[in-house]
């Protein structure tokens, strides 16, 4: 009895979480405009999501969002995989000094990293867009990717980089063929991990983007929730994007997980 | 020891120069200059003039005192709702605990907007009105999370012989609460009180989104003066509720940061 009433607290809570994203993905069923119209169901909002190619300003901005956040996780994987395996082999003050500098964009607010890019970016007279974004966003990506890789390098035997050493491999072959696919599993976490934040991002984004009509989801969203009425397309997209994180966080939770019976 | 013997090439140390490189120009540089702008005026001389401002202009103020408050009321009402849940959780009266778990965290990784907005929806769909109960409804929705999270944790490494122990010794189950499984929380508590608070006294969008642009929080100021080209001015703000970040995270010991680490 007892416990029954824990249950019920817990899932009717959960239930007020999801309730607003269960509400957008029915009404993304429906044809009305206003959302909260039941007209019948359609799968319309989701044809319409993806015609027009170009001259659909909402699927060029799906084009952008997806574009930085693939060049963003790419270039944060590279200079990640690079940095912890360089601050693996730094001294332990100078290494702790590092992570200390790397834990700075993680816990810095959203709006205090996008008032100093934006700073960065307008005292150094580069005008603000694609690019910017880019760079920003690897700003805040490259710490997480380091954070996953790490431990990677933590667990591994360090004799194996040794043995192959002494078995005639140059530094460069021990490293992709032995300290590669240990750290492998940590590239692909911190990759899909931030390739997630960048494309959900908006404070940074909306710092950075410049006022040169480029938009990514996030700032289209923003202007058009400001405009008033919300796009219907929005609805739609919402749905798949939710479902498309919801995918890929069970990756790479079954990952965790699989590497954790691995170690055990 | 072993650290040593696979650094002992040294060869693979360098590779940390460019991230350090990058890390001096897009993360250490750009904090600086917010402190730059903050103390200097739009002709680039020093001055205190943004502080100055900031404490004669009366709705600026108002502002920030109104934002702390809304953080305030937003971090108690997460921890009230909040630590039961984790209560429970840690109870593991559920067959299976970590996807429970897993469904309180899952919504962090959404948009903030996407979930702002899908809130709208909800009030528009219940026919609620949009304005302080929905802006305070909408951060608790965005953050109780990460109240959840750290109290959990904590709570489930805690050693179940503890209160088991009370409870032999007589304790009520008020008494065995009060005085063994709140004080060995603390950790996560903490820890979820500055996870929530941080992110709302600096949060944007959400509050001009879910109360029709009626209520302005600190954030909202920020973006403002930055995007009407008051730079200075808005880098002082940003800096004041730097400080007031940091002012917050002194309450919270390092301990209770890594048991509440979110990754």
């Amino acid at each position: 009895m007892k416990h029954l009433f824990a249950k019920l607290y817990v899932w009717l809570l959960l239930a007020i979480l999801y309730a607003p994203i269960l509400i957008i993905i029915i009404f993304s069923f429906t044809e009305a405009r206003v959302l909260g119209n039941w007209t019948g169901f359609s799968t319309k909002l989701y044809q319409s999501l993806f015609s027009g190619g170009v001259n659909n300003s909402l699927f060029v901005t799906l084009l952008n969002t997806f574009a930085i956040a693939f060049i963003a996780a790419s270039a944060s994987a590279v200079l990640g995989s690079l940095a912890a395996i360089g601050i693996f082999n730094l001294r332990h003050k100078t290494r702790n000094t590092v992570l200390f500098l790397n834990n700075i964009p993680i816990l810095n607010p959203e709006i205090i990293t996008g008032v100093s890019l934006f700073l960065l970016f307008v005292s150094l007279g580069i005008s603000q867009g694609f690019m910017t974004v880019v760079l920003a966003h690897i700003s805040f990506c490259v710490p997480y990717v380091v954070l996953s890789i790490l431990p990677r390098l933590k667990q591994m035997n360090p004799s194996l980089y040794e043995a192959a050493l002494d078995l005639g491999a140059t530094p460069m072959q021990a490293l992709r063929k032995v300290i590669f696919p240990e750290i492998k599993p940590g590239i692909i976490s911190g990759f899909i991990l931030t390739f997630t934040l960048s494309f959900d991002d908006f404070v940074v984004s909306l710092f950075t983007i410049g006022n040169e009509g480029l938009q990514t989801l996030s700032t289209y969203i923003y202007a058009d929730a400001r405009k008033g009425g919300l796009t219907p397309e929005l609805r739609p997209l919402t749905s798949l994007i939710f479902i498309v994180v919801l995918v890929l966080l069970f990756i790479v939770n079954q990952r965790a997980k699989k590497s954790a019976v691995h170690e055990k | 020891m072993k650290k040593r013997q696979f650094g002992r090439f040294g060869v693979q140390k360098n590779w940390t120069i460019p991230y350090a490189v990058f890390l001096l120009v897009f993360v250490i540089t750009p904090l600086i200059l917010i402190a730059i702008y903050a103390f200097t005026d739009a002709d680039g001389q020093f001055s205190l003039a943004n502080f100055q401002k900031f404490i004669h202009h009366g709705e600026t103020v108002n502002t920030f005192v109104y934002s702390i408050g809304i953080a305030l009321i937003t971090t108690l009402v997460c921890l009230i709702v909040g630590y039961p849940v984790a209560w429970i959780l840690s109870q593991n009266i559920f067959s299976s605990t970590s996807v429970i778990v897993m469904l309180f965290i899952l919504p962090m990784w959404i948009n903030t907007l996407i979930r702002t907005l899908a809130t709208v929806a909800l009030f528009d769909f219940l026919q609620l009105p949009l304005g302080e109960g929905a802006l305070i409804f909408g951060l608790v929705y965005n953050f109780l999370p990460f109240m959840i999270y750290p109290i959990y944790n904590v709570l489930n490494k805690t050693d179940h012989s503890l209160t088991e122990a009370a409870q032999d010794l007589g304790a009520c189950p008020l008494k065995v609460f009060t005085r063994v499984t709140l004080p060995l929380s603390m950790p996560g508590v903490t820890s979820g009180i500055l996870m929530v608070f941080m992110p709302t006294v600096s949060t944007f969008a959400i509050a001009e989104l879910l109360t029709l642009n009626n209520i302005k929080l600190l954030g909202t100021t920020v973006q403002e003066n930055i995007n009407n080209g008051m730079w200075n001015y808005g880098a002082a703000i940003s800096l004041v509720m730097l400080l007031l970040i940091g002012v917050s995270s002194l309450f919270t010991d390092d301990k209770s940061g890594e048991e509440g680490g979110l990754l």
